[in-house]
């Protein structure tokens, strides 16, 4: 049996002797929820499984950023600037906020390419959404650059 | 499929070998076609290839939107005759998408001009000065591509697409109301009549607004057995990223139909204020109006001869004339479709060429997939990833139907037995 195994079962038998113990003390629990505590550990054993958590600024670029820039970033040819490797992500963040809260428009070069659309201003987006975003495009699509945090984006939107 | 790749590569290659035949490529250039149908590569990577027109002796002429080797017109010939292009010059300081031959000269778009070059019998290279025939266009950022056509009775008509998504007061920002009445479509979101020989015309003093309500109609081509126009619109976008509450995702994707257009003089397709429902099968008004993906649209609008799935962007259009392919496509319609970008997180979708079989000057049957295949991928998640796209159409003189991509700059000769 692989060790691998090996410490799957003891993990269960372990966590089924902590939950009985428990329901004899008459915790007012249910099963399902000590059962979630339990669910984690055991993919937490598991070698290449991390119950990694989703970006927070996935979401909202998802919702906001997607439909023009793409799943991958990769953005549209001819239209849309790419966000990935040799993009502008890693340009000075104080820039990157004013292009989402300002827009964008003339004749840029990315990458290579020239871009002429015109990206409108975001300025519906809450500071932590702008943060978020902003620090998701900057860690992800191939990119490993400084996050980018709330108190930051309110500086620059009051002017500062 | 994987073992004649394999061969191919273990042996020399087989194109080369058979470059004296005219002899279609063993995988039709990567292409999916009915039966009986072949393609070849008659030219690669020439640039971004927007356009093209072949002239009576084969000579093919490319537009291209972004100058290559200092030129935006790619002027190619196949002097040995193998259906390939051997020689390739680049030629003239505009770059673009519209191009045609017409009246011995070769008509070329850029966004805010319309210039032609002489041709003189037997050149490859058309003369160094154009002349201009039509300028005063507007600098637009979005929709600024000008194709345009000829009738028979010398005149010529260029889409001057709308620089706007919906004619929202702020572009593409959730919660702008629409202009009402549009103060764009005074010059801009329509087709306007020139002269196809007068020099200098402006749009504004010499220009005559021959159709109206057109957002960005790429594709446009005059039929010279019915006499008439037709045009594809590219439907406008977003409705569910600024109207979530009245569209899901799904709607979104799949609203509104592209509009493939019989124009007559004055019509009046109804953009900005109105959108064809494929599902409906009605126009709709736009939520910029009032609309609420119910409410009927406003009654001058025209409808659609067809519609074609949303997004889809349609970026030429062809009658075909020739003898080489089956009756059945006689008189019938090739659409170039480009492909969208905005249907994520759904796939994306075209990004192939149609045909609509037509009668009397009508569609006379439902629409098929013609050519798939260009994007090298199954299915199309991000613009990006597909390898080749669909913009221009063209005839050659044998009757073959000749295919732009504009991602890679590939020219496909598609030919029937």
């Amino acid at each position: 049996m692989s060790s691998i195994v090996k410490q799957l079962i003891f993990s269960v038998v372990l966590g089924v002797f902590v939950i009985s113990h428990q329901e004899s003390r008459g915790a007012n629990n249910t099963g399902s929820v000590r059962s979630e505590p339990l669910a984690k550990e055991i993919s937490g054993n598991q070698p290449g499984k991390t119950a990694a958590k989703e970006h927070p600024g996935k979401a909202a670029y998802t919702k906001y950023c997607l439909v023009c820039h793409q799943a991958n970033g990769s953005g549209v040819p001819g239209m849309f600037p790419p966000l990935g490797k040799g993009s502008w992500a890693g340009r000075d963040p104080k820039e990157l906020v004013l292009i989402i809260t300002k827009g964008l428009s003339g004749k840029i070069e990315v990458n290579g390419e020239v871009y002429k659309s015109a990206m409108p201003p975001q300025a519906y987006l809450t500071d932590k959404e702008i943060a978020d975003i902003l620090t998701y495009i900057r860690s992800d699509f191939g990119n490993s650059f400084k996050p980018v945090d709330v108190e930051f984006v309110k500086k620059v939107r009051s002017g500062k | 499929m994987i073992t004649m790749a394999f061969m191919g590569a273990c042996q020399s290659n087989p194109n080369k070998n058979s470059a004296k035949q005219l002899a279609a490529d063993a995988d039709n250039a990567g292409l999916k076609l009915p039966e009986g149908f072949s393609a070849l590569v008659y030219a690669d990577d020439i640039g971004r290839a927007r356009h093209l027109a072949i002239n009576t002796n084969g000579d093919v002429y490319v537009s291209l939107s972004n100058k290559k080797k200092g030129g935006g017109i790619v002027c190619l010939r196949d002097e040995n005759k193998d259906g390939r292009a051997d020689i390739i010059k680049y030629h003239g300081v505009y770059d673009g998408t519209g191009i045609k031959i017409n009246n011995g000269y070769v008509y070329f778009g850029s966004d805010q001009m319309v210039v032609r070059y002489k041709l003189t019998e037997g050149e490859l290279l058309p003369a160094a000065k154009p002349e201009v025939i039509a300028k005063g266009f507007d600098d637009q950022n979005q929709h600024a591509a000008k194709p345009f056509t000829f009738d028979q009775a010398g005149n010529m008509y260029v889409t001057v697409g709308a620089p706007s998504n919906a004619c929202q007061l702020e572009d593409r920002t959730k919660g702008s109301p629409g202009m009402d009445p549009c103060p764009l479509l005074a010059m801009h979101g329509g087709i306007w009549r020139f002269k196809a020989d007068v020099l200098n015309q402006d749009q504004a003093k010499d220009g005559y607004r021959y159709a109206t309500g057109i957002r960005n109609a790429l594709a446009i081509t005059w039929n010279t057995v019915e006499n008439k126009l037709f045009a594809l619109q590219h439907g406008r976008d977003q409705l569910g990223s600024f109207y979530p509450e009245l569209y899901t995702k799904e709607q979104s994707a799949q609203l509104p139909a592209e509009e493939f257009l019989s124009v007559s003089e004055g019509s009046d397709f109804g953009w900005p204020y109105s959108y064809y429902d494929p599902i409906q099968n009605k126009k709709v008004l736009a939520p910029e109006y009032g609309g609420d993906g119910k409410k009927p649209g406003r009654p001058d609008a025209e409808d659609p001869i067809l519609a074609f799935p949303a997004h889809t962007a349609p970026n030429d259009v062809l009658f075909y004339t020739g003898s080489m392919f089956p009756e059945k496509y006689k008189n019938g319609a090739f659409i170039a479709f480009h492909g969208s970008w905005n249907r994520a997180p759904l796939p994306q979708e075209g990004y192939y060429v149609a045909f609509v079989p037509f009668k009397d000057g009508v569609p006379s049957g439902a629409w098929e997939i013609f050519a798939n295949g260009f994007a090298g991928i199954d299915v199309v998640t991000n613009p990006g990833d597909a390898k080749h796209r669909p913009c221009g159409l063209a005839q050659a003189p044998d009757g073959s139907l000749f295919v732009s991509d504009d991602s890679n700059g590939r020219i496909y000769r598609i030919a029937y037995k």
